[in-house]
């Protein structure tokens, strides 16, 4: 069974269409990149996929559960579907640990003692041991991207959405939030990646999905859709940002 | 000035009786402020229609109202409506309703401030609204909100005196009887205003030391 799936999702604002009959699905592991022009329904299509957004049309299933902002049960679901944010979202009053233990003390109810200890474990994984008692505006954007993968870690999910991680980073830093990003990967996380990085999409990604004016135009494996690509949206988006 | 001193230890005992009601009023009618501009303030930003409706009507009307008419109202109009208080009761309840439009807008105007990515990160990670309020929108609010808190105080500090309309012979009222009986008009009102304002400073350095105590927090 897959972890995601959607069928069919149409979502629009008021009169405006902007996901137009996306279908695809998530296997657990799999890594899923989607990519395409500003604009285009990406982040609003992820935001669907944890009810940070409705959606009109069709339905998204998350473990065999349908996706519903109305109802009762989109607290658990969200426990099982993690997000990291391109502006981070980091709680600017607690620390890094406190960031990261948040969610599984007072969210799902885990003891505090065995939740710190996780906490500092990821936060030593994603490279920041010895910044676990930093407040975020004391850490550089690279890092506190990497205390909101950990806090996502934190909550032991199904999967992680990635909405433009690295968009907010200064060139320089977006090296550092790849390379978690890639060895979570390695290590069979389930990952959904709205990402303008090609080059992390190319070797990380299982399947790229490639997403234009709010339609999946096309995808498969990053080698097809990034070099190859069939269809003529798809050659000229990547003739727009790729160096030739 | 010896003669300012020498009267000034005569009538200060007499004043401080006033004080205490002062501060009794000021301390009542700012908790119950407090309670009633939270209570406004959350139905305001709920986003249920008809609780947020509720509230920006309450508020509109209670801060159309000047707050003497409020105590007025509570203290002659309620016990003919059989609702019968003592002056000091009317006096705190009637401040306390009438600050509360401002309190609560305070309070939104925090809450508001506070960037939608939090809301939006603490949603991410499966928490309700409540949990949401509590530990991740309030504690910034509070911060955005000190400032106008605090000077809100020192305004129903120094208008706590528009109890004195009802009866409660509370600094400013005393100040005036004690003025009217012995015609020493410069030494009592200098007094009382030189009381005034030792309350409202200190209040103003505490809001200032919370601020800055905050901002290091982080």
């Amino acid at each position: 069974m897959s972890i995601i799936e959607l069928r069919n999702v149409r979502k629009s604002f008021g009169q405006h269409e902007v996901i137009h009959d996306v279908s695809f699905a998530v296997e657990k592991g799999e890594v899923v990149c989607i990519i395409g022009p500003s604009g285009s329904g990406k982040s609003t299509l992820l935001r669907c996929i944890n009810g940070l957004e409705t959606y009109q049309g069709g339905e998204i299933v998350v473990h065999g559960e349908r996706v519903d902002t109305g109802s009762s049960r989109i607290r658990q679901l969200r426990t099982r579907v993690a997000m990291v944010f391109q502006r981070f979202n980091l709680f600017p009053h607690r620390t890094a640990l406190e960031n990261v233990a948040e969610g599984p003390i007072f969210v799902k109810k885990e003891p505090r003692e065995a939740v710190l200890a996780r906490s500092r474990d990821l936060l030593t994984r994603v490279g920041l041991g010895a910044k676990i008692d930093a407040y975020p505006a004391q850490l550089s954007g690279g890092q506190q991207q990497r205390v909101a993968i950990a806090r996502a870690l934190g909550m032991n999910p199904d999967a992680i959405l990635f909405d433009e991680p690295t968009s907010a980073l200064d060139p320089e830093l977006v090296g550092e939030v790849l390379a978690v990003m890639r060895s979570l990967a390695d290590e069979g996380m389930t990952m959904v990646v709205v990402t303008h990085e090609m080059g992390f999409a190319r070797e990380v990604a299982d399947r790229v999905l490639f997403l234009d004016g709010g339609v999946l135009v096309e995808q498969g494996p990053p080698e097809e859709v990034l070099s190859r690509p069939q269809h003529p949206r798809t050659q000229d988006f990547l003739r727009r940002i790729l160096p030739s | 000035m010896s003669h300012f001193l020498s009267q000034a230890e005569t009538f200060l005992p007499i004043l401080m009786q006033g004080v205490y009601l002062t501060v009794l009023v000021t301390l009542g009618a700012f908790v119950l402020a407090t309670g009633l501009g939270l209570v406004w303030a959350f139905m305001r930003v709920s986003g249920i229609a008809p609780l947020a409706w509720t509230a920006r009507t309450i508020i509109v009307v209670v801060r159309g109202i000047p707050g003497m008419v409020t105590l007025f109202y509570i203290y002659f109009v309620m016990p003919d409506l059989g609702l019968s208080l003592t002056a000091l009761q009317a006096a705190i309840i009637g401040l306390g309703i009438a600050y509360s439009p401002y309190m609560a807008e305070v309070f939104r105007a925090g809450i508001e401030a506070i960037d939608r990515g939090q809301t939006e990160a603490a949603l991410s990670i499966g928490m309700g609204w409540s949990l949401l309020m509590r530990r991740v929108v309030l504690p910034q609010a509070i911060r955005v909100a000190l400032p106008p808190y605090g000077s809100t105080m020192v305004m129903l500090l120094k208008d706590s005196s528009l109890a004195s309309t009802i009866t409660v012979a509370e600094l400013s009222l005393q100040g005036k009887l004690l003025a009217s009986s012995t015609f020493e008009n410069t030494t009592i009102f200098t007094l009382v205003a030189l009381i005034y304002l030792a309350m409202s400073l200190p209040l103003t350095a505490f809001n200032s030391w919370l601020e800055r105590r905050m901002r290091q927090a982080r």
